[in-house]
């Protein structure tokens, strides 16, 4: 059985799924449970202890998934280390996907304040998820920071551009003892399929399938690729080329008979 | 310390007005092919000439916002904690010299607002005030934020400007973001429509912004009053505004209003009428110049156009608003600072963005400073 494992828990999916930005939270219960996904994300600044119609909670505590609140909204570790106590205690789990972005902007990762905030969450018992530039070197001292996975971007978040890092997720994939989870970025099935091809974990989706025309279809889309993708990689992608190969245009003077041994 | 007021006084109105007036289809048409676009391209864009474009601004506005804001539309309502002003701004109806009964809430009143405007599902609300320092000062707002606090996660005011370290010294009491309208960004007009009280220095306005960046507070409101003066231009003066705060305090998020003047008892009537698409248009504009910033509009507007506006741009919506101290529970039929025109409830407008296969958003903000 191919198994994803986070600090002890097992996945049979591989595909993470965000929960905002959907219209509406009926169709977005109805995606999750269509992509299979085990470990959804949620905005603790989204979480409201109030009882609206449209609160989000109440179509996110399923048996099926696990959720990741996230600390997206803090600017510095500090903020982050309050938001996971509040998270802790709201959604009554220690994981936690780690997002400091103090550009409002671009939602850009800050790594230093990220990488303080891991060591420090790991040190109180959080299973830390951080958000991250594709960074070989930041994700090699978020390891050693005590990180249960890294999530480096494959593009800007929300921008659908897919893999832009692509260079970079190689190297992660590369060195990295835990696993890797390909963030932000993902538009498309066939950026996840590809993410997944390259040896990536799994993938985190959001604004992919919540704008899609019908999130349900996007979500199963979504969950086709990863598989297909996964698949892909477990049974060894043979290396792709711009060129035919002739078997040895290099070496074939080494067949000739004029050898050095002939030559007596 | 560099300000705004550097940028600003670079420009000339008279110049800005006829370049936004001479640009063309061209230009227009460049800056619609465009992925990112500067504030040379939204001239083009609010210009006559782009008025032919607006089916294809309309999309590519709605679609934009989809990507970066998801199918949400946030709520929140204004609370008025004050009519007491001692400004005179001859389009408002709390100005010093309009004789009406003043009134700010006090602790036990703000309590009674406080449950009626939770009740209907608001999680972030705006505090309103006009500028009268002895009695609505610092000690006002100190009191009055963290009794708020205790109810809404997310509290925007819209007061006099004020010092940086006064916005230092609200934000731990649970301040997040500050609405500060130019009103207009031109400056002989600015006085003839504030000619006393503190609200008549422009300079010092104009500077607020870079007083709230500074101090660090989340959110920035912008926005003229549209009808003081030519809407082109003074939105052109937004947008470089807005453009120069985002390459300076690069940490704070941003929104843009768009009031239209509205009539009330005894003001003005408006010197540039902007019609309904001219709206959406300078919408559509915002948000071609700038996918993250946030838009925002009131019930100021028609019900039937704010239902056809949920996914063409904007992010923000009031609802059920009251514009009068008081105006959810305490003394519901005191006078008003301007008619509203959407009357529904928030229950209602709710309804309608989920109609539209949208999610109303009442909570999106958790204070984690503190």
């Amino acid at each position: 059985m191919d198994e994803l494992i986070i600090a002890g828990q097992a996945f049979t999916s591989r595909l993470f799924i965000g929960t905002g930005k959907f219209g509406d939270t009926g169709i977005m219960e109805r995606a999750l449970l269509a992509s299979g996904s085990q470990l959804v994300t949620v905005a603790l600044r989204r979480v409201d202890a109030g009882h609206q119609p449209d609160n989000l909670m109440a179509h996110l505590r399923h048996p099926l998934f696990r959720l990741l609140p996230n600390t997206s909204g803090v600017r510095n570790a500090r903020e982050a280390v309050y938001a996971a106590e509040l998270a802790r205690e709201a959604l009554e789990t220690n994981w936690l996907k780690l997002e400091i972005h103090p550009d409002p902007r671009y939602l850009l990762p800050d790594p230093v304040e990220t990488l303080a905030a891991t060591e420090a969450l790991a040190a109180k018992g959080f299973i830390v998820l951080p958000y991250i530039h594709a960074d070989p070197v930041l994700c090699k001292r978020l390891e050693s920071a005590g990180a249960a996975a890294v999530m480096p971007l494959g593009a800007p978040i929300g921008s659908n551009k897919g893999l832009c890092t692509k260079d970079f997720l190689e190297i992660i994939i590369e060195q990295s003892n835990v696993p890797v989870v390909v963030d932000a970025g993902i538009g498309a099935p066939s950026h996840a399929a590809a993410a997944m091809e390259m040896g990536a974990d799994a993938v985190l989706v959001n604004t992919a399938i919540a704008v899609a025309g019908n999130p349900v279809a996007m979500a199963e889309a979504f969950a086709a690729a990863v598989a297909a993708g996964r698949k892909a990689y477990l049974a060894g992608l043979p290396a792709s080329s711009n060129s035919a190969h002739a078997s040895s245009p290099v070496l074939a003077f080494l067949d000739d008979a004029d050898d050095f041994n002939t030559h007596q | 310390m560099p300000t705004f007021e550097t940028i600003f006084r670079q420009y000339e109105w008279d110049d800005v007005k006829g370049k936004i007036y001479s640009k063309t289809t061209a230009d227009v048409e460049v800056a619609l092919r465009k992925s990112r676009r500067g504030t040379e391209d939204f001239m083009a864009l609010i210009s006559p000439a782009a008025a032919p474009f607006l089916e294809r601004m309309a999309a590519l506005s709605g679609q934009l916002t989809r990507q970066r804001f998801g199918k949400t539309i946030q709520l929140y309502a204004p609370v008025y904690l004050s009519n007491e002003c001692q400004n005179i701004c001859t389009y408002c109806g709390f100005s010093l010299n309009n004789p009406l009964r003043r009134k700010t809430l006090t602790g036990a009143e703000m309590l009674h607002e406080i449950e009626a405007v939770k009740n209907m599902g608001f999680g972030h609300v705006l505090l309103v005030t006009g500028e009268a320092w002895q009695t609505v000062g610092m000690d006002y707002f100190s009191r009055a934020l963290p009794i708020f606090k205790q109810h809404f996660p997310q509290i925007s005011i819209e007061v006099q400007p004020m010092e940086e370290e006064d916005y230092r010294a609200l934000t731990p009491l649970g301040l997040h973001s500050v609405l500060v309208y130019q009103e207009t960004y031109h400056e002989g007009d600015y006085k003839k429509h504030h000619p006393k009280g503190r609200k008549s220095n422009f300079a010092w306005r104009l500077e607020t912004p870079d007083r709230l960046g500074r101090a660090g507070v989340h959110k920035i409101g912008l926005g003229v009053l549209i009808g003081l003066e030519d809407w082109r231009t003074d939105s052109f003066f937004t947008a470089l505004h807005l453009d120069y705060l985002q390459r300076t305090y690069w940490q704070t998020r941003y929104s843009i209003s768009f009031p239209r003047l509205r009539p009330f008892s005894g003001g003005l009537p408006p010197k540039s009428i902007m019609n309904d698409r001219e709206l959406l248009q300078l919408i559509c504009a915002y948000r071609l110049l700038s996918p993250d910033v946030e838009l925002s509009l009131s019930t100021r507007e028609s019900p039937r156009f704010r239902d056809h506006l949920v996914p063409l741009g904007v992010t923000t919506m009031s609802a059920g608003s009251r514009t009068n101290p008081g105006g959810y529970a305490v003394e519901p039929d005191s006078l008003e600072q301007f008619e509203i025109s959407d009357e529904r409830s928030p229950a209602a407008v709710a309804e309608m963005i989920r109609r539209q296969g949208y999610s109303p958003v009442w909570k999106d903000w958790d204070d984690f400073g503190h």
